[in-house]
């Protein structure tokens, strides 16, 4: 193209820059718009040969003209020039070409072509692999698209619920009648258009009857909701739509925060009214700036007012380009040939002389601008020089959105096109989807090496008869092969063509030769825009326990542990968080601490078939508790192995209080819901989660049962004691129960009045010596106990028996999993059993692998490591083939990706306390 | 996303509901092992309508089985379940 293709008219406000060239737009123009009357045909450089490319088309469809738009974390690469529209200060950038578009040193790639045809990678790939590496930085190079931005993205994404009686998608005469005539009739309506204003085709064949901006305005006033620069981008289940609305153009600075908001909806009725996208000519470099959809052209002199070509040829098979030629002539341009592939067509405009069986075979340019086109006419070659032809192979039928509800589609012979048929879902297609005009199969008449099929990955003609010949029969299979609509715009304009040429190849129909299916989303999606808030380290909420407030005072370190924060250490004087955890636990093991509990998972089961209930669940005994004890106990899965542990306590006769793990507390609430709900409906009990309702306070040491003694005004209960009582004036449960080793008490508190709880405790603790303890203190406390924890030791592939917890089975059984305890799998001596180690040298590196010398595979692994409390020494926790059996064997730790080793004895787990004495009546 | 009808709050989406297992692989608490792990480990997987253990978890928490076609994803019953559906 030479100069350019819109006169000024003093409309030309709206400054953009593409390259780094100031150019000038119109209100409404888009990139591709814009570029062409400013007379910029080249506009980006192909994915694999960097071919020069120009505009194809001016919708949703475009291959080849994509471009980068905006700067730092705004910007947005692989954006299509006809589906952007331009805003004072825009800043577009060609993309895939160095060291500029017009020089791209990588062209050359274009000479080496038949070397890098259909399964070039493949053959790569099975050839020898120095090969690979020789070639593989290069390639990666050459190959691409635009760049992603490397600075996060400033702007923020929004998320909305909706929901209508009828989603009309797509505004040209048939959605917009469609969407009006609902909304008359009383019914919720939305409406959904991609582009920036209504009216669909209207936009490029005007009709007088019908004005779209009117029928929006009908619409709104009736209650409807219409979206502009919306993509309903995916259909699901049960008339599910998700939509992508921009609320300004890439790379624009948003005035409210929000670029774009993705809409979930859920719609009674779905209307899709979605058109036709126009199917392009195979021909000698019909890829070349110059060459353009027929309706395309149409649309940039009718729409936009740009003539992009002065000397036009135009090519069809149909009868829709002739009022492409009748544009063109009323523009101004000269229609040098109209070359018609049928042996008849309508009138063509005055002075167009129109060549029947006549197909174009090349086109030949020179600096990127056409020059020439050569047609096959009834069997001679013709040329005509020209700056454009415009083209038509027929027209596809948008019907990603209906095969993506599930549709089905049907062939219709006399526009070579695929229709939309029945749909499972409550949904429909209207307007020209269902009708594309009539368009004969026309056998390509250029050669088949320069005639492109996916523009946008480079393939070619000649790229599907090399997989044919090479035995891929498959359309999924020519698909993967050549890459074959696998690019951006997942082959909108060249699928069907492909498919022609295969069901050409094989001698069979199109419909025969089968089809790919359609996935969304329909256009690219923004990921920021699924990610939504989550984007902003929002993905989950943060649940705060009632004491936060309290720890924050101290400044803890916290710990995310399920859904919450609770303090892992409280350093003092600049300790690290190993000097203060171990400060606290030594705190705990000699005068006493108090810890914040509330996390676990809390379960009140009452009435008289509770105890029933919790046999069911736990894998313990329940029934012989008597009021006022408890126990230790355990969960499994049905396949019998250790899904959680805690306590349970007999509060009164018919009244229990089960803890589980913080972590597994969600999936406990469900699992105890099922049995209760699904297996034993029959069952006299009530079930509530009282995980939230009780903050739980741990204390725990020597001088714990003093110091809780004169809080409560009474005596303390014994070891797997309950009682309830009072502290601070405060209604508590008072739990006699042990993790730490020493003698220890929970206090369950009602959540509201915790904090004065917290605060008795802590101060007469402190006055005794003592101090608050955190996660990590407790995780030393436990490991030289030896309890096992959920996550850690309980992995999900240890049984009771492996944990050393087979003797606390129920002996009567049917609980949940004692069929599956008794497969003899289960049962061999071999399996991982849970042991302690005692370093013979260094500390014990946490994850190591467990081996007897160098090189041996691996016999278990350690699940958590330590050091001893009070006395010095590396201790850890681990899994062993047959460990139980191979106590004082002496192993080595190796943990190659820490590049750390400890020779190590295989010990019993429990290393402080074996007996128990420490906190027993 | 599916929409269900729940028994008790009307029609809500899929988010709101967990989904548990399908009716025939509920293991009776007192199937032998062999029992257990065929209902565990063998389903019937069938290619149209199948029943389903699903609960309102993020709702009114009830239980309910559906009745769910595995292509089409029609749900052609949603019966309740749980000691209030046993009267």
């Amino acid at each position: 193209m030479s100069g350019p293709a819109r006169a000024p008219s003093g409309e030309e406000t709206i400054p953009f820059t593409f390259d780094g060239t100031t150019y000038h737009a119109r209100p409404g123009d888009t990139l591709a718009a814009a570029l062409l009357a400013n007379g910029v045909g080249l506009v980006a450089r192909s994915f694999k040969y960097h071919r020069p490319r120009g505009i194809m088309s001016a919708g949703i469809e475009e291959p080849n003209a994509l471009v980068t738009v905006g700067k730092g974390g705004r910007t947005e690469p692989n954006t299509r020039a006809t589906d952007v529209f331009v805003y004072p200060g825009m800043v577009a950038m060609s993309q895939n070409r160095w060291p500029s578009l017009s020089f791209d040193i990588a062209s050359i790639f274009g000479l080496a072509a038949p070397a890098l045809g259909a399964g070039f990678y493949y053959k790569t790939f099975f050839g020898p692999a120095k090969h690979w590496m020789l070639y593989e930085g290069f390639i990666r190079r050459a190959a691409g698209l635009g760049n992603a931005p490397t600075e996060p993205d400033p702007d923020n994404f929004s998320q909305r619920a909706g929901f209508c009686d009828v989603l009309v998608v797509g505004s040209g005469p048939a959605g917009l009648k469609a969407a009006l005539e609902a909304a008359e009739a009383g019914k919720r309506v939305m409406l959904v258009e991609q582009d920036a204003v209504p009216g669909g085709s209207l936009l490029r064949d005007p009709d007088p009857a019908i004005d779209p901006a009117a029928m929006v305005e009908r619409i709104k006033a009736l209650g409807g909701e219409v979206l502009l620069r919306t993509t309903a981008s995916g259909y699901w289940d049960h008339n599910f739509l998700t939509l992508t609305q921009r609320l300004v153009e890439p790379g624009a600075v948003p005035p409210h925060g929000f670029a774009q908001r993705l809409w979930h909806v859920r719609a009674g009725r779905v209307v899709l009214a979605t058109g036709l996208i126009e199917r392009p000519v195979p021909f000698a470099n019909n890829d070349h700036p110059g060459v353009m959809l027929s309706q395309a052209v149409r649309s940039y002199v009718r729409r936009w007012g740009v003539l992009p070509g002065k000397r036009v040829v135009v090519a069809t098979n149909n009868d829709d380009a002739y009022l492409t030629a009748q544009a063109l002539v009323e523009a101004g341009a000269e229609v040098v040939a109209l070359l018609d592939a049928r042996a008849s067509g309508p009138a063509a405009p005055a002075g167009v002389s129109v060549h029947y069986d006549a197909r174009p075979s090349s086109v030949t340019g020179r600096k990127h601008a056409l020059r020439n086109v050569t047609a096959v006419i009834g069997g001679s070659e013709q040329s005509f020089e020209a700056d454009l032809i415009a083209v038509s192979g027929g027209f596809v039928p948008v019907s990603h959105l209906h095969m993506q509800a599930g549709g089905k589609l049907v062939w219709n012979e006399e526009a070579q096109a695929f229709i939309p048929g029945e749909t499972p879902q409550m949904c429909e297609t209207i307007g020209s989807a269902l009708s594309p005009p009539p368009a004969p199969a026309v056998a390509p008449a250029g050669k088949a090496k320069k005639s492109f099929v996916d523009f946008q990955n480079d393939v070619s003609l000649a790229d599907i008869d090399l997989a044919w010949q090479e035995g891929y029969r498959s359309v999924e299979h020519l698909k993967r092969y050549t890459t074959l609509g696998m690019a951006t715009d997942q082959g909108k304009t060249s699928n069907m063509v492909a498919l022609s040429r295969l069901a050409e190849k094989q001698g069979v129909t199109v419909p025969q030769a089968g089809l790919t299916t359609f996935r969304p989303p329909f256009t690219p999606v923004t990921m920021g825009l699924l990610a939504g808030a989550g984007a902003r380290n929002a993905g989950a909420h943060v649940r705060r326990i009632p004491l936060h407030v309290l720890h924050k005072a101290h400044d803890p370190i916290w710990q995310p542990l399920g859904y919450w924060f609770r303090p892992r250490a409280y350093p003092v004087d600049g300790e690290s968080l190993a000097q203060a955890a171990l400060r606290e636990a030594r705190t705990v093991r000699t005068v006493a601490g108090l810890s914040d509990v509330s996390t676990l998972g809390k379960f009140e089961v009452s009435g008289p078939d509770a105890a029933a209930l919790l046999e069911l669940v736990c894998a313990t005994t329940v029934g012989k508790l008597a009021v006022g004890r408890g126990r230790y106990t355990f969960m499994l899965r049905e396949d019998g192995f250790v899904s959680d542990d805690g306590t349970v306590w007999r509060l009164a006769e018919n009244r229990y209080l089960l803890t589980s793990s913080t972590g597994g507390a969600d999936r406990m609430a469900h699992h105890i819901s099922y049995v209760r709900n699904s297996l034993r409906p029959d069952l006299k009990c009530s079930v509530v989660n009282v995980q939230e309702h009780y903050a739980g306070i741990a204390l725990a040491g020597p001088r714990a049962r003093s110091i809780l003694s004169a809080l409560i005004g009474a005596e303390p209960p014994r070891h797997m004691g309950y009682v309830p009582g009072v502290l601070a004036g405060v209604p508590v449960h008072v739990l006699a129960a042990s993790y730490s080793g020493e003698r220890a008490f929970e206090i369950h508190v009602e959540a509201s009045h915790a904090a004065a709880v917290w605060k008795a405790i802590e101060a007469a603790t402190r006055a005794e010596g003592g101090a608050p303890y955190g996660l990590e203190a407790m995780e030393l406390l436990r490991i030289e106990k030896g309890h096992v924890v959920v996550g850690g030791e309980v992995d999900g592939r240890s049984t009771p028996q492996d944990l050393g917890l087979g003797g606390m089975l129920n002996k009567a059984g049917g609980f949940i999993g004692a069929a599956g305890l008794t497969r003899p799998a289960l049962a061999l001596p071999d399996r991982n059993n849970l042991v302690g180690l005692v370093s013979l040298d260094g500390p014990i590196p946490e994850g190591g692998m467990l081996i007897q010398r160098a090189g041996q595979s691996p016999q278990g692994h350690v699940t958590a490591a330590a050091r001893r409390i009070l006395e010095g020494g590396a201790i850890a926790l681990a899994l062993l083939e047959g460990g139980h059996k191979r106590h004082g064997e002496e192993m080595i730790v190796s943990s190659p990706t820490r590049g750390e080793k400890a020779r190590v004895r295989v010990t019993s787990p429990h290393f402080y306390d074996p007996a128990g004495e420490r906190y027993r009546d | 996303m599916y929409q269900i009808t729940c028994p008790h709050c009307g029609p809500r989406a899929q988010t709101e509901f967990t989904y548990e297992r399908t009716t025939d692989s509920v293991v009776d608490p007192a199937a032998d092992a062999h029992t257990a792990m065929q209902a565990l480990y063998t389903r019937a997987n069938p290619m149209g309508l199948d029943e389903e253990i699903w609960r309102h978890t993020y709702g009114c928490r009830a239980w309910m089985v559906l009745t769910r076609h595995r292509v089409t994803h029609v749900i052609e019953a949603v019966k309740a379940i749980g000691p209030e559906a046993l009267a």
